[in-house]
């Protein structure tokens, strides 16, 4: 049988666009219930998202109950899809959409248009590059992000250097450690703009126990030094002060950015903290019909997770197909002010019960110990907790469920602040 | 003298593959004769013809009369027309020199009577509803607009390759990786040239050499000029960016140069800058905080909505200034020795009429002999945007399903086309030059996703 030279058309039930943790969560619940057709479409030559490339374990502890390595934990996840009777299509991308629920795909098998009763979008999250971090400097090779240095020692082998700095100290910079002694590169320092480290205490004193690796704090990597190969990052201390460390490699690391493309051109309302699209608590998008699970909504959560939260979506759409005719009612948006860098969900919808909805989720800017979340609608205070977490920055703290009991549909947006 | 391996005969040696140079090597190369062209580095467009703006100018802001005035006229025409037939992506897009201060709102009729000098008569003012209806995400405080109609958007890397494919389908040696070390003349008239792979013995001598144009002058006997590299930072906006600006958005000109510019670029990003900044390094080609501070405090003016996109790339070019206001074009009759020096921003636009009128002088000294053959223009992969690439194109993936296997997935790339580009006459030997070629690897995530298959194919490649 030849390809055909025409684009083909065809429909499924459900169509989830992403074959990560999030993607094959809850294309493996939406298959259990006998929904139809569902669809995940996977661009790489394999399906499981990120942790295929990241070997260390801790994966899977919260939705599978043990602790399993990142590639071990993404085929249980592609088992589980597959098993449940969804189909995972590794080497289709969605390349754009062609109707309010179609998307154009492109793969080796030829074009098609793949029109959906419910589209739920799990592209995930990238770490941003050196250039949309704007460091200036030359543009040497030995500049990576953990993203690439991972499936370049653990996939390709190759050689990577000698002397690494790891730019960032939260949970996916230890990762990056842990692969940059696994390919026999001394970490020379981790450098982080925040006044602490901001991953688990555990990691932290590992990291300084076994390799010895200072945490240099209060700084930013002001430019790039080596014409060819990387020879030295130049660091600036909150103060202005400014000097050279020697390294031939240097790992951008964590800083993440949804991959928001589809959720872009497809006309989606972007939340201007996430960049994601805005989902309220169940979440659904600004479209009708249209969900957004995973990283591409909270850029970083831990796969698990991700999983457990797109688990929970699989019950709203579901609920979508039921009754396709149901209007989503008008939403509420949900802002932050200056002292938080993002929250979840982004947006409140009024047939959205307390009870239905995850805890709310905070990303703060600074470390902050016992925050009181406040949340106001129209100056009115219509939510106080105060936690015991100390919230740390760019990691997620789920707080509490039941904020939004009070909450109006006509008196404007939500605002969540921390004092 | 005479020890070492024989050198290489030739009759014309050209260092210094640019897009000048490579222009050259097809324009000189369709004469029976045979041609060197020569490079340090190891692949064609390496240097200053890889930063640019990528803008095929019309030349409407030159200064009337002078040789670049008429080189870019000329160069147009002949580009426009030779990227039509090789495959090279252009897009019409247009400029609009906004005026942003009243004294530039009134320089904007002495422009278009400047355009008119320069022969080129399509130029109209645009007033401030029209200019806010075209580009509406334009900064306020704008007070009118030049609209240049044919200014267009090209593809710099393409250009080069097509010309560098073309000289070497017509026989041109092409030595790459190859320093000029220096330049003896010949007792029986001609050249010597010691380089790093040997020696090279030429009847004549085109000095193509961009930033390093002065030096080869000098090693040639002459001190025409000096070449300060003008250092301009750019940065490139992620494709989502694209929908917010339709037109080249030029500032009118200044003595400094032409200013910084907002563009949409044909691989469908939109690109800001360049600065303009005299550096003493020829090397000096890292962007600076300052460069990019500057260069945001432009794009906050120019189009605000810019700075909320995500930045996909920032580097710098630099820009073999000299001395001189004018291109230095010189033929010395008597040595066999040809210089195009002084080639600047204008050069990729220019380029193929530079090599013309350089084949024209040579005419007329004599030098050149003989019929030149006809000669095709190569077929080059579409990276544009704006025009179908393979994975879009249903029937290229059925007739093979390489080209629906995307490797690259911000750029779209297949490996269908990564294979290509590795058997193409001039195939890529590093990452820059696959990207080149090809796009992959010069995405929005910078290698996140693809960065190592990249890297395992270039290794591949050039190890065999």
């Amino acid at each position: 049988m030849t390809n055909p030279a025409v684009r083909v058309d065809r429909s499924v039930d459900v169509l989830v666009i992403g074959g990560g943790p999030g993607g094959l969560a809850i294309a493996e619940c939406l298959a259990l219930s006998g929904v139809g057709v569902v669809e995940v479409l996977e661009r790489e030559s394999e399906a499981g998202g990120i942790p295929r490339h990241s070997f260390h374990t801790g994966y899977g502890l919260r939705d599978l109950h043990r602790a399993m390595t990142g590639p071990a934990y993404a085929r249980r996840r592609v088992h589980l899809a597959t098993a449940a009777g969804a189909y995972v299509r590794t080497g289709f991308t969605a390349t754009g959409w062609a109707g309010p629920l179609t998307v154009d795909v492109t793969s080796p098998t030829g074009l098609e248009r793949v029109t959906a009763r419910a589209v739920v979008l799990a592209t995930g999250a990238r770490e941003r590059s050196r250039a949309a971090r704007w460091v200036p400097g030359d543009r040497p090779s030995g500049v990576f992000t953990t993203g690439h240095l991972q499936q370049a020692v653990y996939v390709r082998r190759q050689a990577i250097g000698r002397r690494a700095v790891v730019v960032g100290a939260e949970h996916v910079s230890y990762s990056a450690c842990v692969t940059l002694a696994h390919a026999g590169v001394e970490v020379v320092a981790m450098v982080t703009d925040q006044p602490a480290p901001q991953s688990y205490r555990a990691f932290q004193a590992g990291a300084r126990m076994r390799w010895r690796t200072p945490v240099i704090t209060d700084v930013s990597v002001s430019r790039l030094v080596g014409r060819g190969r990387l020879e030295a990052v130049e660091l600036r201390r909150s103060d202005g002060a400014t000097r050279l460390l020697a390294c031939d490699t240097v790992v951008f690391t964590g800083d993440w950015m949804p991959d928001n493309e589809l959720a872009r051109t497809g006309g989606l309302t972007i939340d201007p903290g996430t960049l994601g699209p805005s989902v309220d608590g169940l979440q659904r998008t600004s479209r009708s019909g249209i969900f957004a699970v995973g990283n591409l909504v909270h850029p970083v959560e831990t796969a698990d997770v991700v999983a457990l939260r797109a688990r929970r979506t699989a019950a709203v759409v579901l609920a979508q197909l039921n009754d396709p005719k149901a209007a989503l009612r008008p939403c509420v948006p949900v802002v932050t002010d200056g002292s938080l860098a993002r929250v979840w969900p982004n947006i409140w919808r009024p047939d959205v019960r307390s009870a239905e909805v995850g805890r709310l989720t905070v990303w703060s800017r600074a470390f902050v110990t016992r925050p009181v979340i406040v949340i106001t609608q129209a100056d009115r205070v219509i939510f106080e907790h105060g936690s015991r977490r100390r919230l740390v920055p760019n990691r997620p703290t789920a707080l509490v469920g039941g904020w939004s009991a009070k909450a109006v549909p006509d008196a404007g947006p939500i605002l969540v602040s921390v004092h | 003298m005479s020890a070492g391996p024989t050198p290489t005969e030739v009759d014309v040696v050209i260092v210094g593959a640019g897009v000048v140079g490579c222009a050259l090597a097809r324009e000189l190369g369709r004469w029976p004769w045979r041609v060197a062209l020569v490079d340090a580095a190891d692949d064609v467009g390496d240097g200053t013809s890889k930063a640019n703006t990528a803008l095929l100018h019309t030349g409407f802001d030159a200064i009337p009369g002078s040789l670049e005035s008429r080189l870019v006229a000329r160069g147009y025409e002949l580009l426009r027309d030779y990227a039509s037939a090789a495959g090279i992506p252009v897009e019409p897009v247009g400029a609009l020199l906004v005026a942003w201060a009243q004294e530039q709102l009134e320089a904007l009729p002495g422009l278009a009577e400047k355009a008119a000098q320069n022969g080129y008569a399509a130029t109209r003012l645009v007033d401030v509803p029209e200019l806010y209806a075209r580009e509406p995400f334009l900064g306020p405080g704008a007070l009118g607009a030049l609209e240049v109609p044919d200014e267009s958007i090209i593809c710099p890397w393409t250009t080069t390759l097509a010309f560098a494919t073309e000289a070497l389908a017509q026989g041109v040696a092409l030595m790459l990786g190859t320093e000029l070390l220096s330049i003896e003349p010949r007792p029986d008239g001609g050249f010597l040239l010691e380089t790093s792979r040997g020696r090279v013995s030429s009847t004549y001598l085109v000095n193509a050499a961009g930033l390093r144009s002065d030096e080869v002058d000098h090693m040639a006997g002459h001190h025409g000029f000096t070449v300060t590299p003008r250092r301009g930072e750019l940065v490139v906006f992620d494709k989502l960016a694209r929908a917010k600006v339709s037109h080249i958005l030029l500032p009118v000109p200044t003595s400094r140069g032409k200013g910084v510019l907002v563009a949409p670029t044909i691989f469908g990003n939109v690109m800001l800058g360049p600065t303009a900044e005299e550096v003493g390094d020829k090397r000096a080609t890292g962007s600076t905080e300052a460069g990019l501070a500057d260069l945001r405090r432009h794009a906050a003016r120019i189009l605000p909505a810019l700075l909320e996109e995500e930045v996909t790339a920032t580097y710098a070019g630099l820009r073999a200034a000299t001395e001189h206001s004018d291109y230095q074009v010189r033929l010395h009759p008597d040595q066999g020795y040809v210089c195009v020096g002084g080639i600047r921003s204008t050069g990729l636009t220019a380029s193929m009429a530079i090599a013309e009128h350089v084949a024209t002088l040579m005419g007329d000294a004599g030098w050149l002999a003989g019929e030149h053959r006809p000669s095709e223009p190569p077929s080059m992969p579409n990276l544009g945007e704006a025009f179908p690439r393979p994975f879009e194109q249903a029937g290229r993936i059925a007739a093979d399903p390489a080209y629906g296997q995307i490797v690259c997935f911000c750029e779209r790339a297949t490996r269908g086309e990564l294979r290509d580009a590795f058997a193409s006459p001039i195939p890529p030997v590093s990452m820059e030059g696959l990207r080149r070629r090809t796009r992959a690897g010069m995405g929005r995530c910078q290698g996140f996703a693809c960065g190592a298959e990249l890297a395992a194919l270039v290794e591949d490649a050039t190890r065999s």
